[in-house]
């Protein structure tokens, strides 16, 4: 017992001097920023993104995530937690639009302005300013891409889609089915619209294993599927290792969203056909900036800002606007 | 020693055969295209990496223990390996059997931490999921691994057998669970590791070191970690650092699914086989009938219950 007791007080030593650098310097900003995960390289590259602004304007960034996607307690915590530790502007990408809502509003009540980066929160209002990607544009161009590539002929889709209920993940799947010129629902709607053309739905979760299981299963409820929309690119991944096992990857288009390193080589190299390019280090940076004005000046942001999206496509199709991988890996998140 | 046929009912095979066989027959008439060989195949496919976990999973629980880290030391095989032999360029088997020896030391560490210091699985495991989760994360930087060379890859490629393209993962997973079956029906070492989950303190007095028992049943279930990892891969073509984050939970179900009981020493390694196929049957019939993932979890959690429900049942009546 007293060697095990010991052992812990020196564990908790240890513990406390390895925090007590974080501590912040008083005299200096505090901007805290928390992402989804500390995992999903999207969100390394934001919190990359940040810290260089931060270090270069002087700024103390504090950084926290959730456990995983989805971890609404999580950012509540690192919320309550930044305002202990004198952050005036808090960057957040919000898990789930709704819940993490009342906390927000806790904080903007003691006169901390919150920006949300990436994913709206629900409603739009409960933050300050949102600075994002528009998804439901990025699903479109893609939409449209997939259109004049296949020509006149007839469309026979798979999507791999994120999980049931996300808005990222209905705004892309509309918004591609919209771009491709089907009946689909707006970026409001939480619903993923199902048209004929759609022979196949599955859920990816966004991972490459799970999308090529879903690839698997549908070719095996319909092997003529020739139009594959992946919600991101692991899951565009997954679906090419699936049609490449079936012999069928010549044939078979398959369009993404994201604009990931990985991914943009992916295009690159013929397995997905075209990608709608996202800019996370465009969004910290932003954010920042936005946590100094406010600081030095006391001028709040508000609105949302279009962080902007390109497509990225391996071929150039007549009438839709697209730039090459060499543009698209040199503006990719991840690593090159 | 004697009488541990006595706990090892071929019933306890009939339960899961039979949810598998009804699951497959309700598939059959709902969803075109599920009757075949080659969707069998693909959904052997499917659950060769969590059916190899469940392996482990299954040696531990049948010790009474759990491994809710199993998935997490996966990844980090599945990270070792794939980064050994890419950016250190190490020839890759060399890499693979370094990966696999990663993950062993992950396992021997769970049985050192519940053997030597005495404490819970469940509270061990917890503890090195998450270490095994931060250390890969750290060591790849939350990257993915990719441009794998050949030889890493080739068991996520098909072998025809009977005009049917089977992965070759596929008959390492089969091999393997005949290997366990034999050693565990067959052989002092498995009648020993029953002993031991059955009651530890009465297998302790007819002389079997139940430490040792326990260390190995660890220290080879993170082999089997390893293993799997190679399989995930192989399946992938990447190393995939958020890989593993479902699977724990999955090889608990596919073990509890297959009727082994949570109590420690009963149960058939055959049957985790065939709980991992009624997972994976549901999931590829449900997508062919396009019905959303949700349901497929709801399914899995009363399927779960159930198995459960059974074992606690006939445990209380023998």
């Amino acid at each position: 017992m007293p060697i095990s007791r010991t052992l812990a007080v020196t564990l908790s030593a240890v513990a406390l001097a390895a925090l007590s650098q974080f501590a912040a310097a008083a005299d200096q900003p505090v901007i805290g920023l928390i992402t989804k995960t500390e995992t999903n390289p999207f969100f390394v590259k934001m919190k990359e993104g940040a810290t260089a602004a931060a270090k270069a304007q002087n700024v103390k960034l504090l950084t926290a995530a959730g456990k995983q996607d989805g971890d609404n307690a999580g950012q509540v915590t690192a919320i309550e937690n930044m305002m202990a530790a004198g952050a005036k502007t808090i960057l957040i990408t919000p898990s789930d639009a709704k819940a993490i809502v009342p906390a927000i509003k806790k904080a903007r009540d003691k006169g901390v302005m919150v920006i949300a980066l990436d994913s709206p929160t629900d409603p739009l209002e409960a933050v300050d300013a949102l600075f994002a990607t528009d998804n439901y544009k990025a699903g479109a161009l893609i939409g449209q891409y997939a259109k004049a590539s296949l020509g006149g002929k007839p469309a026979r889709i798979a999507t791999l889609d994120l999980f049931p209920g996300h808005p990222v993940g209905a705004q892309r799947h509309n918004g591609f089915l919209k771009g491709f010129g089907l009946a689909a629902n707006p970026a409001t709607s939480n619903e993923l619209s199902k048209p004929a053309e759609v022979v196949c739905m599955a859920d990816s979760f966004g991972d490459q294993a799970k999308g090529q299981t879903a690839m698997e299963n549908c070719l095996q409820k319909n092997p003529d599927i020739n139009l594959v929309y992946t919600i991101n690119e692991p899951a565009a991944a997954g679906a090419y290792k699936a049609l490449k096992a079936a012999g069928k990857e010549k044939d078979v288009l398959i369009v993404s969203v994201d604009g990931g390193c990985q991914g943009v080589k992916d295009v690159a190299a013929g397995k997905i056909a075209a990608t709608s390019q996202q800019y996370p280090l465009k969004m910290a940076s932003m954010g920042v900036d936005a946590g100094v004005q406010y600081a030095k000046t006391g001028k709040k942001v508000a609105g949302y800002t279009d962080t902007g999206v390109t497509l990225i496509a391996g071929k150039v199709v007549p009438g839709v606007d697209s730039k090459d991988a060499q543009t698209g890996l040199n503006l990719c998140w991840g690593k090159k | 020693m004697k009488d541990w046929t006595r706990h090892l009912p071929p019933m306890a095979i009939l339960g899961p055969l039979l949810a598998l066989l009804a699951a497959s027959a309700f598939f059959a008439t709902q969803a075109d295209n599920f009757l075949s060989g080659q969707n069998f195949s693909l959904i052997l496919q499917q659950v060769m990496v969590v059916g190899l976990l469940a392996i482990g999973q299954t040696l531990i629980i049948l010790t009474a223990g759990i491994d809710l880290s199993c998935g997490m030391v996966m990844a980090l095989g599945s990270i070792v390996m794939t980064k050994l032999a890419t950016e250190m360029g190490l020839h890759p088997l060399l890499a693979m059997l370094l990966g696999i020896g990663a993950t062993t030391a992950f396992g021997l560490l769970n049985g050192l931490l519940v053997t030597r210091i005495k404490l819970p699985p469940f509270i061990v495991t917890l503890g090195t999921m998450n270490i095994a989760f931060a250390i890969t994360q750290i060591y790849s930087g939350a990257q993915t691994i990719t441009d794998l060379p050949e030889a890493m890859t080739f068991l996520g490629d098909p072998i025809m057998i009977l005009g049917t393209p089977v992965a070759g993962g596929v008959l390492v997973m089969l091999a393997l669970y005949a290997m366990v079956w034999f050693a565990l029906s067959h052989t002092a070492p498995g009648r020993h590791l029953y002993a031991v989950g059955n009651n530890r303190e009465a297998a302790r007095l007819t002389g079997i070191s139940t430490e040792r028992v326990l260390l190995t049943v660890y220290a080879l279930a993170g082999t089997f970690y390893g293993i799997a990892a190679l399989l995930s891969v192989a399946r992938t073509g990447v190393g995939d650092p958020q890989a593993g984050q479902t699977e724990n939970l999955d090889s608990i179900t596919a073990v509890v699914l297959g009727g082994t009981s949570l109590f420690g020493g009963r149960g058939i390694i055959v049957g985790t086989l065939i709980g991992a196929l009624i997972v994976g049957v549901f999931r590829n019939g449900l997508t062919l009938m396009g019905v959303s993932s949700v349901y497929q979890i709801l399914i899995t959690g009363i399927l779960v219950i159930l198995a459960v429900a059974t074992d606690q049942l006939s445990h209380k009546r023998a």
